[in-house]
């Protein structure tokens, strides 16, 4: 039993944060240690999490000690303390960077940002309060708002205005919805709500499913599921490159909520919803797969193109999300965790170039860049495992959902095989123009930059992804029992103890 | 009542997406706050409508719905912050880009550096 | 596991020669060659357990949901395969290492080269056709390195990138054909599969298994019509060009071909697909081969022309064909590496592979000339060679097929022999014979032997065995054959098959034939230049390009950057799909008693409505616009008081307040109008859409205000235990603080990184040049003589404890009545703003003691550490206990935890503001407003004077 443990990936980072802000304001290498330092312990404390999800089962956390769904409550389960893994780990490699590419000195309160942000995407994991759920969506957005604009510069801040006012949109649809929920059951609690709902009257249950459908579309927003993707390529493209590298993850924040609510709140089997999702998600998922490998193809930026390739990889997760039962879930599950690790490695390369190369745009040439070698080859491995070429996880990945498709292989193998061969056309161009240089343009030497340790965190993540491959075999195993546990709610519900005091 | 309360929800939504859809920063931020308008008064309308039944605690015989009302506060404050985020942001892009389109021209342009403000930036 | 072994050391040895290069050349190409020799070795030591007819297995389970499995096994056909991989590589290492100048970077071409070596020995070695696949997509990888290894060279670039096109396009193909197979059978093992031939030639399955195997199949072997990718991959060094279409990477389609010939073949499908595409090549590439003049392209299309000829021999279906076209897979490999690499040493010494500009060679490089001597001979097919014998087997089996007539095959078959003589004989002719010339780029002279080695044992192979077919390679080809065809072959090959044998006179045709192809040479040559063909690299740029230039467009028009058509499609789509769900499923009108109409509310709602439907028209006047807003959002409040929500009234009409102020400063840096820039039609559209959301939402609210919840609303609970649990009467603030405390938790975060962040954009906008000169150029507006009027001041300076003692008053009462931290906050921070509108913001910051971001940071902390306070009472986070207490001459009062809480959130609240305010202020500064370091703009002190 974890205790108080649970929330710690909650407190901590805000702690930590409120610390930086009060006393570390104005000494970086102050902030910098302790943000290291916190986010080595919040993988410490995930990891113990996980343990412990694996070996108990589902546990639930009653804030301010009020009996569920009255207070609020977290729940830590397998999937949740997976997530926190991944958040955890992900942001490990990102501060380094941060800190190895002095991108964190380009601008004020970039380590108290980055602590708010694990802290919402955290909380986001952890809640089993729909509207808690709601309140911290908005902790890890306003963060990562600051994030974006982070270090300033005129198209970065105007994109940085989509950004927020459309994610705005998003937010103000999140609280119709919530409201509806609340307005149509009287409860806000997910187990509540997942124990209820089998008994809503027929009279409401249009209602309802309009309210699933909301709230649907905001995890979509978050997960850039077409037609909600026009957000993405501006703010990708335009956000600091390690930024973008740590927003690899929240986009699986959308991928979280919809398997969360789409197994527990409004599971398949659930008479009022039934395969509403699925049936919604599925032909969504597919165009995006191939909106994404289109970009990647035609992108004219690098930034922008691997934005793309991030939309086509959202794309192939929700593709193995839509299908809602528990083999096609553990394949989303591996592919979500190889997509974030993937996009992130994409992003750090692509910063690696865009920080050394005079201009970004792809035709044109431009003077040879320094460490050409390293990065050539942190590249060309990002670009193999997002276009699902062997040897890297994405291969496995894209084979798993090819082998979990069988029945639908007449539509989905082609989607999912042309749009990889558009990815690796597009990477291929890129990254033979990137990297091999036409003598005419190797006129000025290139200044070289030191950042070993920029260098190690990006290879740290490319580990990373070479041991989900590795290891593939025990961790589908494990996300198999994951996906089994997400469809019998009832360990989650029990867990609650629904209207028991104390 | 409730048709009031409805229909004033339903036209300060279209006015806030109306504005939203708008191609200049300053509109769209004010849409955002009809939006919030509306959403507040949403929530509070999901505990229903009733006079005269404050949830204070030995006010009244009944009470109003008091948990949406909380919501509705926490929804405002968070909607407080936001639409000052994206009001710093707004006034941002106009000092570096010279004006207060909302479209970015070109999807991926460079650094507009200099470029002539087709919005003339000292005007009355 | 030796035998994965073999297929790991040279991806493990891929790292050596990285590390060697620093050691030397030869160290480094050493090194490597040790790895692929220990990798020989260790493929030696099963070779005995082969050849007596057995095979090896090694089984490491990877992935065994999905039936991915590291699991290899090595018979016959691999052996081969293997063998030619590790020796023909050994020569390679050899070769290269003299051949790459010192420009080229060698530590990296030999990385490459094992990468690509490993890539093949995992195709020929694996046991699981996932696992094929991975090392097939491999191959594409690294061969794509291989051929664009000349960096500098635009040709290797583009050879690069379509040989990578090609073969990973039709990888994916192959992808999709293995699938199905392994779905037929039910197994991706391929000892599993090679056993259901019944089976998977029944089902329905088959034809587009076959198909897209095949595709993988012919698109790596460079079969019509995927030929074309092969010749420009030679963009890339010649060592690389003799390894990739010699031994190896073309040879992985024939291998595949092979390797899954007992399950595919022996269908009418099958030959037809296999056996044509074969026969087509062979000849239309032979034919090209003749006409071209560069040494590596005629080579190129002639291995593209024998991938032909080996294709279409397994295409035939039968034992004898089989057999066959192992033996001549071996003899190709032999004099086609040779040939290559002497194109290399003729490159390297005269620089130039033009044939044109060649000729008389003989006599200025005779170990050279030999070695070209024996090898094309070989290639034309002259006996004794071992060319001559497999060809001789080819045309026999030719001479028995049907196609379409009984004799089509055979003439066919016969021309291609009798244009590989041709281009052959002009290889030697046009390259050796003739007189010497004095016009070559450079004097030609034989190499040391580091160059001229590795062809020359290949030489005495093709010579060994041609002379000795039985002893020398007949026991190997039985092993192999029988691997492939699945059953026992003992071939029987000799020279002399007797006058009876059409194979003599088919022969005898195709060198006839060949030399006065070389003789009549020039007007061919002048016939072939007339005539018009589509040229294939063209095409295939065109077709690529066209696409990427679709893909961009698409792009480019579907993200434009516009951010009202995202929110336009967006606000559509969801609309779309609530309403496609709210058809699907039940739904009854509510019977809620309706609240009768009050005439307060009307004239609100009529007040309300005005202000918000003519907004949209005013706005182009933004202060109109903001006004407009500002009524609205105010006169909610006593919207909500009406309808008992007194909290939400009173924070409404104090954020209402704070929103607005910050409004009309941020204004100060904006345009003062919006330009009309969208059309009318534009606008309607705009309307439109508007209209749907607006709709939507005021149907969504009316069908949830006529209802009763379907079941008891969870906040029963929260009016129950709000005095007794909580300790507090006003059940909105408990909720608040307690019950949802979690919530505020987030909430005032929120708060304070909205703070945060305003500070960091403005403080990187004051940094930005640009910012600060058009900050500088803003126009101030005529600024009144006492902007710090002395009865303002005054007033202020007496409001100021006033105020702050209204805000504690607030602060105190929030639990049991309306009010709280959060409302107290903004007191607080409307009554510092005054004091800022009053005196300025230079004079007020002067006496700022502490900064705002310490206010934001302590709220905070105080929140989360009034939370983490009740772990020491082993109670979860936030939960708060409460006493009654009474201090004289006080009356009895209550304190509650949660109020630490609430002063967490009325410090955050109160930072957060502050912050805010002041970093516009320090922004506005820059703008050249005067900034008083008095607290009135007239001196009192020099007044009175």
């Amino acid at each position: 039993m974890m205790g108080h443990w649970i929330i710690a990936p909650v407190v901590l980072p805000a702690i930590v944060a409120g610390v930086m802000v009060v006393a570390m304001r104005g000494d970086l290498i102050l902030q910098r240690a302790a943000s290291v330092a916190a986010i080595v312990a919040l993988n410490a404390i995930a990891m113990a999490l996980l343990w412990a999800a694996t070996a108990n089962g589902p546990e639930v956390y009653f804030l301010g000690d009020w009996p569920a769904p009255f207070g609020i409550v977290l729940v830590l389960d397998r999937l949740s303390a997976m997530m926190l893994v991944l958040l955890s780990g992900l942001a490990l490699a990102v501060v380094l960077y941060a800190i190895g590419s002095g991108w964190d000195g380009k601008g004020a309160h970039f380590h108290a940002l980055l602590q708010f942000l694990l802290m919402g995407i955290a909380g986001a994991f952890l809640t089993g309060d729909a509207f808690n759920l709601f309140v911290f969506f908005e902790v890890l957005l306003i963060a990562s708002y600051g994030l974006m604009v982070h270090a300033g510069g005129g198209t970065r801040t105007r994109a940085g205005i989509q950004y927020v006012a459309f994610n705005l949109v998003g937010s103000s649809l999140f609280l119709f919805a919530l409201a509806l929920v609340y307005g149509v059951t009287g409860t806000l609690n997910m187990a509540d709500l997942a124990e209820k709902l089998p008994a809503l009257p027929e009279g409401d249950v249009a209602l309802l499913r309009v309210a699933a459908v909301m709230l649907i579309m905001v995890f979509a927003i978050k997960g850039a599921l077409v037609p909600l993707q026009f957000w993405l390529p501006g703010t990708y493209g335009n956000a600091p490159g390690v930024v973008a590298a740590m927003f690899a993850v929240m986009t699986k924040v959308g991928a979280y909520a919809t398997l969360r609510f789409g197994t527990l709140v409004f599971p398949p089997d659930l008479p009022a919803t039934g395969d509403l999702l699925g049936t919604l998600i599925l032909p969504a998922a597919l165009v995006t797969l191939i909106v994404g490998a289109i970009g990647t193809l035609g992108a004219t930026t690098l930034p922008r193109l691997a934005a793309f390739a991030g939309i086509s990889s959202m794309g192939t997760a929700f593709l193995a999300i839509a299908a809602f039962t528990p083999e096609t879930t553990a394949v989303a599950l591996y592919y979500v965790l190889h997509s974030t690790l993937a996009t992130a490695v994409l992003f750090l390369a692509t910063d690696l170039v865009s920080r050394r190369r005079s201009q970004l745009r792809l035709e044109e040439s431009a003077p040879p860049i320094a460490d050409a070698g390293l990065i050539g080859a942190l590249f060309l491995a990002s670009a193999v495992a997002m276009a699902g070429m062997p040897p890297l996880s994405g291969f496995i990945g894209k084979l798993l959902i090819l082998d979990a498709f069988r029945e639908q292989a007449a539509l989905i193998w082609p989607v999912v095989l042309v749009s990889s061969f558009l990815m690796l056309l597009g990477f291929a161009r890129a990254g033979s123009r990137l990297f091999w240089l036409p003598t005419a343009t190797v006129a000025e030497p290139a200044k070289p930059l030191r950042e070993p340790l920029a260098f190690c965190a990006a290879f740290a993540l490319l580990a990373a992804l070479v041991a989900l491959t590795i290891l593939a075999g025990p961790v589908t195993e494990w996300l198999s029992g994951t996906a089994a546990s997400l469809y019998d709610g009832q360990g989650y519900i029990a867990a609650n103890r629904l209207g028991q005091e104390g | 009542m409730e048709a009031l309360v409805a229909s004033l929800i339903g036209v300060l939504t279209a006015v806030g997406v109306y504005l939203m859809l708008r191609r200049r920063t300053f509109p769209v931020i004010l849409g955002l706050t009809f939006l919030s308008y509306a959403v507040n008064l949403f929530i509070f309308a999901s505990g229903r409508l009733t006079v005269n039944a404050a949830p204070i605690i030995g006010t009244a015989g009944t009470y109003a719905d008091p948990l949406p009302q909380a919501l509705g506060l926490t929804a405002i404050v968070i909607s407080f912050g936001m639409t000052a985020v994206l009001m710093i942001m707004a006034i941002g892009g106009h000092l570096e880009a010279g004006h207060d389109r909302v479209n970015l021209d070109h999807p991926d342009e460079d650094q507009p550096q200099g470029q002539p403000d087709d919005h003339p930036w000292d005007q009355p | 596991m030796s035998l994965a072994l073999i297929a790991a050391l040279p991806f493990l040895g891929a790292l050596l020669p990285g590390l060697m290069i620093r050691a030397g050349r030869d160290a480094c190409a050493a090194m490597t060659g040790a790895v692929t020799l220990l990798a020989l070795v260790l493929l030696a030591v099963n070779a005995p357990t082969v050849l007596a007819g057995g095979i090896v297995q090694t089984r490491i389970d990877w992935l065994p949901e999905l039936g991915l499995n590291a699991t290899f096994f090595l018979d016959g056909l691999g052996l081969l395969f293997a063998g030619l991989i590790l020796g023909i590589g050994l020569l390679i290492i050899l070769y290269a290492r003299y051949y790459l100048s010192d420009a080229d970077p060698m530590g990296q071409f030999y990385t490459y080269l094992l990468l690509f070596q490993g890539a093949m020995l995992g195709i020929v070695l694996s046991d699981n056709i996932l696992l094929l696949l991975i090392f097939w997509e491999l191959t594409s990888l690294s061969s794509f390195l291989l051929i664009g290894y000349w960096k500098h060279l635009p040709e290797g670039r583009q050879g690069a990138r379509m040989a990578l096109a090609v073969t990973g396009g039709g990888g994916l193909c192959l992808i999709a054909g293995m699938l199905i197979l392994g779905g037929i059978v039910g197994s991706y093992d391929l000892t599993v599969i090679l056993e259901q031939k019944d089976l998977i030639q029944a089902s329905d399955w088959y034809l587009p298994a076959l198909i897209l195997i095949l595709l993988g199949a012919f698109t790596k072997s460079a079969q019509f019509p995927f030929h074309f990718w092969l010749p420009h991959a030679m963009a890339a060094p010649t060592p690389v060009s003799a390894y990739l279409h010699s031994a190896t990477m073309v040879k992985a389609g024939l291998f595949l071909m092979a390797r899954l010939w007992p399950v595919l073949a022996g269908t009418p499908e099958w030959f037809w697909i296999v056996a044509t595409t074969g026969l087509v090549t062979m000849v239309v590439a032979a034919k090209i081969a003749l006409f071209k003049d560069d040494l590596k392209a005629v080579l190129a299309f002639s291995t593209v022309s024998h991938l032909g000829l080996i294709t279409m021999l397994l295409g035939f279906g039968t034992k004898a064909a089989a057999t066959v076209a192992v033996f001549h897979i071996i003899n190709h490999a032999t004099f086609k590496a040779a040939l290559f690499m002497t194109a290399g040493i003729v490159d390297h010494s005269a620089h130039t592979r033009d044939l044109r500009r060649l000729g008389g060679l003989r006599t200025l490089m005779p170990i050279t000339f030999a070695i070209a001597l024996l090898a094309s001979l070989s290639m034309a097919g002259i006996p004794p060679l071992n060319g001559f014998l497999s060809k001789e087997l080819m045309l026999e089996e030719a001479a028995h097929t049907v196609w379409l007539t009984p004799w089509a095959m055979g003439v066919l078959a016969t021309i291609g022999a009798l244009f590989s003589v041709g281009y052959s004989f002009r290889f030697l002719a046009h390259g050796f014979l003739g007189p010497v010339r004095d016009d070559y780029p450079h004097t030609p002279h034989d190499p040391g032997p580091g160059l001229w080695a590795a062809p020359g044992l290949l030489a005495v192979l093709v010579v060994l065995i041609g002379l000795f077919p039985m002893a020398s390679a007949a026991w190997l080809v039985d092993v192999v054959a029988s691997a492939v065809t699945g059953e026992g072959v003992s071939a029987k090959i000799s020279h002399w098959h007797g006058l009876a044998a059409p194979a003599l006179w088919m022969s005898l045709v195709a060198i006839g034939g060949g030399l006065v192809l070389l003789g009549t040479y020039p007007s061919l040559r002048g016939l072939w230049d007339a005539t018009p063909r589509p040229e294939a690299k063209p095409i295939f740029d065109a077709v690529i390009e066209a696409l990427a230039a679709t893909a961009r467009a698409l792009t480019d028009l579907l993200h434009n950057g516009s951010l009202a058509r995202a929110i336009a499609v967006a606000v559509l789509a969801i609309a779309g799909a609530a309403a496609w769900a709210f058809s699907g499923g039940g739904h009854t009108s509510g019977t809620r008693a309706l609240l009768p109409v009050d005439m307060v509310v009307v004239s609100l709602w009529a007040v309300m409505l005005l202000a918000a439907l003519i907004t949209p028209v005013y706005h182009t006047n933004r202060l109109v616009a903001l006004i407009l807003t500002g009524v609205v959002g105010l006169l909610i409040a006593p919207l909500f008081a009406l309808f008992s929500a007194p909290d939400l009234a009173l924070t409404q009409i104090s954020v209402e307040v704070v929103t607005i102020l910050l409004m009309l400063l941020a204004l100060n840096f904006l345009p003062k109008t919006t330009p009309v820039e969208s059309s009318a039609t534009r606008r309607l559209s705009d309307a439109f859409v508007a209209g749907v959301a607006g709709a939507g939402i005021g149907w969504l609210a009316w069908a949830m205000l006529t209802r009763e919840a379907a079941f008891a609303p969870i906040s029963h609970y929260h009016l129950a235990q709000s005095k007794p649990g909580a300790g507090g009467t006003n059940a909105v603030n408990t909720i608040i603080v307690d019950f949802r405390g979690y919530d505020t938790f987030g909430e005032i975060i929120v708060l304070g990184i909205a703070a945060l962040i305003i500070f960091a954009l403005s403080e990187t906008l004051l940094r930005s040049p640009t910012v600060t000169r058009r900050l500088a150029s803003t126009p101030r507006r005529r600024e009144d003589g006492d902007r710090h009027p002395v009865m303002l001041v005054v007033a202020t300076r007496l409001l100021l404890p006033m105020a702050m003692m209204v805000g504690v008053y607030i602060y105190l009462r929030g639990h049991n009545m309306p009010g709280g931290g959060f409302v107290a906050g903004l007191v607080f921070a409307i009554a510092y703003l005054m004091q800022y509108l009053a005196s300025g913001y230079v004079w007020s910051h002067g006496r700022q003691r502490y900064d705002h971001h310490v206010l934001i940071g302590w709220g905070v902390l105080v929140a989360s550490l009034s939370g983490v306070g009740a772990w020491l009472f082993g109670l979860p986070f936030l939960t708060s206990g409460y006493d009654y207490f009474t201090i004289w001459p006080l009356q009895e009062f209550e304190l509650a935890t949660a109020s630490i809480f609430d002063l967490g959130v009325f410090l955050c609240v109160l930072g957060a503001v502050l912050l805010a305010l002041a970093s516009l202020a320090r922004l506005g500064l820059r703008t050249g407003e005067a900034a008083n370091t008095r607290a009135f703009d007239i001196d009192p002190a020099k007044e009175t004077r």
